[in-house]
């Protein structure tokens, strides 16, 4: 039972992400929101690659035993490059938003065609 | 945005230098340590945003040009897309590791199951780590610079 | 070495060299935009110009045959496979040609469209990095070397649909895009997670000879369909293709096109390939699913085209109805693929799909061209405030008419020939889906004469007296895009034999597609 305590982190976060994204007002929100859901995507992987009892995939003066697969630790990396970009380019659209609209609250921007 | 106080100023000054040096050892030790060219990155990028928000966005404007930043960045990217193009000019495939097994540069290679290794093997991987080392400090510190410009507040613009 | 060695050599490497080449290009930009403006244009011509001959030079190989492997950081592919592969095979280049043309004529397009703007040498970066990505996703063999290539093509198109600061509307539009494209590529990766758990593979042949239907890999079909398919503009979830293809400039959308059909490819290499050896379980309800989408995205699309005034957004949901059209045709072919009497109808309509991926992407980039000339002339958007612009811009007209009769599908432009070839297939299925595609086409057909009519028939306005053709950068752009609809449409043998066939071909036979990297699997059709 122990074992699957992080896939039920995993579960929760992605929820608690999407709940954010759908249902808040604030432009903030939202993004924290997606940060969460990416948050729990990387958790995901990276427990996908422990091995019961295993060790730290390095091999200068390693201690011996399994070794927990190091693949996923690549692709969590990868995905947290790519989730610092693209909060960085949100986090600027939302910098630009706010100095057209003077406000962030989502069902107050998007006025008629002009 | 204007600085924050004395003490703030002068304890950041003071912890600069160790996280620049901590952020290079991460770069410098990607293969052998966790770590490597972002994760090191990050660290220093850390280091120069904590020294923005302490000494005030004005007094970094006058000293770091945001076209300085973006240029060193152009570099970073370049070095890496050329070492990877010269595995292709040394006759094999794209992104070889060519140096491993020469007696040049990088190109020691450990016995197999060893202890400690030293810093002088890894063929081409701890170049590519300086190469995207020096990007990613570049980047994330330009990003953070111009959020900084572009967030004054409007009794600062006058 | 002379001529011939170094175009074998360049063959062996091209598929790390069409990525590797605007790759480069887009990080020595920022470095040569210093010097002047001319030349960093030209820098930026003369680099897509070098990946598109790579690009026509590989496909005209891997055309007869031949599928390439690219093996990245060594020359021998150990089993079980550990490093990143690229495999062209006859789709793959398809859409590649297709992307490298669309951001050639786009760059050729914002010679002129886009000089007065500031902030230019980070418009062309960003236009080569998409480009990269694009090509990247065709060309890969690795799923998640393909959601690597994903993300960069979002990011980067996020960034240009936004280009336009001082618009609140298309920064709007742009956080639109970035929200909604990166919870879709995060459900990406929680699929590939999904795939590495069971089968500790993450290279798509082997995925493929794999693979046993069990329950997760149902849920990793659903999630990945969903996800591709949004990012393609399939109805319901295509709340953000009017907003960024209306409010971003007019070069940057020919591009978006490209990277639409590119996560449309993604939708075909999943179904075909990685699920191939389930597909004998399951095409039935895969295909029904994709059919009933595209009925749907069809109907929905020229419904809204009908009632809108501005005039980017109505092209922008007739792009929308013509990608139902490529799903009608090839989930009728994933339908008929298993029922042995009806293999030539399957086929058909196959040829039609993919014939029409290539169709779609030119009429509607003309579309959107005209759309941004108009806009460059008058600085309008709306077709209210329009009228009688056919004497002043004679050669606008002249495109504008050649798109209208491309899009609904008439005669002697390259439409009909896809058109017709999914109508006649869609009707040995079920005579109602026939049907309802050619009342699209008719309902799209009276959408757009209706905008020709509004925006150049008519009394000539008194405001509009002043107004020239636009420059001839502008008009090569569209010419070209002209041309080779026009070749196309009077020529439709020649392409959909040489080139279209063998493409629908290597999607069916998936089993070549494994061989490649593993030659002792055994499964395929």
């Amino acid at each position: 039972m122990i074992f699957n305590i992080p896939f039920i982190a995993v579960a929760a976060l992605i929820l608690i992400g999407l709940y954010a994204v759908i249902f808040k007002r604030n432009l903030i929100k939202m993004v924290i929101g997606i940060t969460l859901i990416e948050s729990g995507v990387n958790l995901f992987l990276i427990t996908l690659g422990y091995r019961e009892g295993s060790i730290a995939p390095i091999y200068t003066s390693s201690p011996g035993g399994i070794m927990s697969l190091p693949v996923p630790q690549a692709l969590t990396l990868t995905s947290i490059v790519i989730g610092v970009a693209v909060l960085a380019l949100m986090l600027s659209l939302v910098i630009h938003i706010y100095r057209h609209y003077g406000t962030l609250d989502v069902r107050k921007i998007g006025g008629p065609e002009e | 945005m204007s600085g924050m106080s004395k003490i703030v100023k002068t304890i950041s000054s003071i912890a600069f230098p160790f996280i620049t040096i901590y952020g290079l050892y991460v770069i410098a030790h990607g293969h052998l340590t966790p770590g490597g060219g972002f994760q090191g990155g990050a660290i220093v990028a850390s280091g120069c945003a904590m020294i923005l928000v302490s000494y005030g966005s004005i007094w970094i404007m006058d000293r770091v040009k945001e076209k300085n930043l973006s240029i060193l960045e152009s570099l970073g990217a370049v070095c890496f897309i050329l070492l990877a193009l010269l595995g292709l000019g040394f006759g094999t495939v794209f992104f070889n590791n060519f140096l491993v097994g020469t007696n040049s540069l990088f190109g020691v290679v450990p016995a197999v199951g060893s202890g400690l290794a030293d810093i002088n093997t890894g063929g081409v991987i701890p170049l590519m780590n300086f190469a995207v080392g020096l990007k990613v400090i570049a980047g994330l510190f330009g990003i953070v610079l111009v959020m900084a410009y572009a967030s004054r507040t409007k009794e600062e613009k006058k | 070495m002379n001529v011939a060695d170094l175009i074998a050599l360049l063959l062996q490497h091209s598929p790390a060299l069409i990525v590797a080449v605007p790759l480069l290009g887009a990080f020595i930009t920022p470095l040569i935009s210093r010097l002047n403006d001319k030349v960093r244009n030209v820098f930026v011509i003369l680099t897509l110009g070098l990946t598109a001959s790579l690009v026509f030079l590989l496909a005209s190989d891997v055309f007869t045959g031949n599928i390439h492997t690219y093996i990245f950081g060594s020359q021998d592919l150990a089993l079980p496979v550990v490093r990143i592969l690229f495999e062209v095979d006859a789709m793959s280049a398809f859409m590649a040609i297709i992307s490298v043309i669309l951001s050639l004529v786009a760059v050729i397009y914002s010679w002129s469209f886009m000089k007065e703007n500031t902030g230019l040498d980070k418009y062309y970066t960003l236009i080569l990095l998409m480009t990269a990505g694009m090509l990247g996703m065709e060309l890969t063999g690795d799923l998640f070397n393909f959601f690597v290539f994903l993300e960069i093509t979002s990011i980067s198109s996020a960034a240009l649909v936004a280009f336009w600061t001082n618009k609140a509307k298309s920064v709007e539009a742009g956080f639109k895009y970035i929200v909604i494209s990166t919870i879709g590529a995060l459900f990406i990766l929680f699929s590939i997670a999904l795939f590495y758990g069971q089968y500790n593979a993450l290279n798509m042949a082997m995925i493929a000879s794999a693979i046993q239907y069990t329950f997760l890999d149902k849920i990793a079909l659903v999630l990945l369909i969903a996800a591709l398919a949004m990012k393609a503009g399939v109805v319901p979830m295509h709340m953000w293709l009017p907003d960024a293809y209306g409010k971003a400039p007019s070069s940057i959308t020919l591009i978006l096109v490209g990277a639409t059909q590119a996560s449309l490819y993604g939708v075909f290499r999943v179904c075909f390939t990685i699920y191939g050896g389930a597909i004998n379980l399951s095409s039935i309800s895969i295909g029904w699913i994709l059919v009933i989408l595209g009925i749907i995205t069809m109907l929905l699309g020229v419904a809204m085209a009908i009632i809108q005034t501005d005039f980017k957004r109505l092209i922008a949901f007739g792009a929308v109805a013509e990608i139902g059209y490529i799903l009608l045709g090839i989930g009728t072919g994933l339908v008929v693929m298993l029922n042995p009497e009806m293999t030539t109808t399957g086929l058909a309509a196959m040829k039609g799909g993919i014939f029409h991926i290539m169709n779609d992407a030119l009429d509607v980039g003309l579309l959107f061209l005209v759309a941004g000339a108009i806009y460059y002339a008058t600085k309008e958007t709306s077709l209210n405030k329009l009228g009688g612009l056919a004497r002043n811009m004679r050669y606008t007209t002249v495109f504008f008419i050649i798109g209208l009769l491309a899009i609904s599908g008439m005669p002697p432009m390259n439409g009909f020939a896809s058109k017709l070839l999914i109508y006649e297939s869609t009707y040995q299925l079920n005579p109602i889906l026939s049907i309802i595609a050619i009342l699209s086409s008719i309902m799209i057909l009276a959408v757009f004469v209706k905008v020709f009519h509004s925006a150049f028939l008519g009394p000539a306005l008194p405001k509009f007296e002043n107004v020239k053709e636009v420059p001839k950068s502008m008009l090569i752009a569209m010419g070209t895009i002209a041309t080779i609809i026009i070749i196309f449409g009077l020529f439709p043998e020649l392409i959909v034999n040489n080139i279209v066939e063998p493409a629908a071909n290597a999607l069916i036979n998936y089993g070549d597609y494994v061989r490649e990297v593993i030659p002792s699997f055994t499964g395929g059709v």
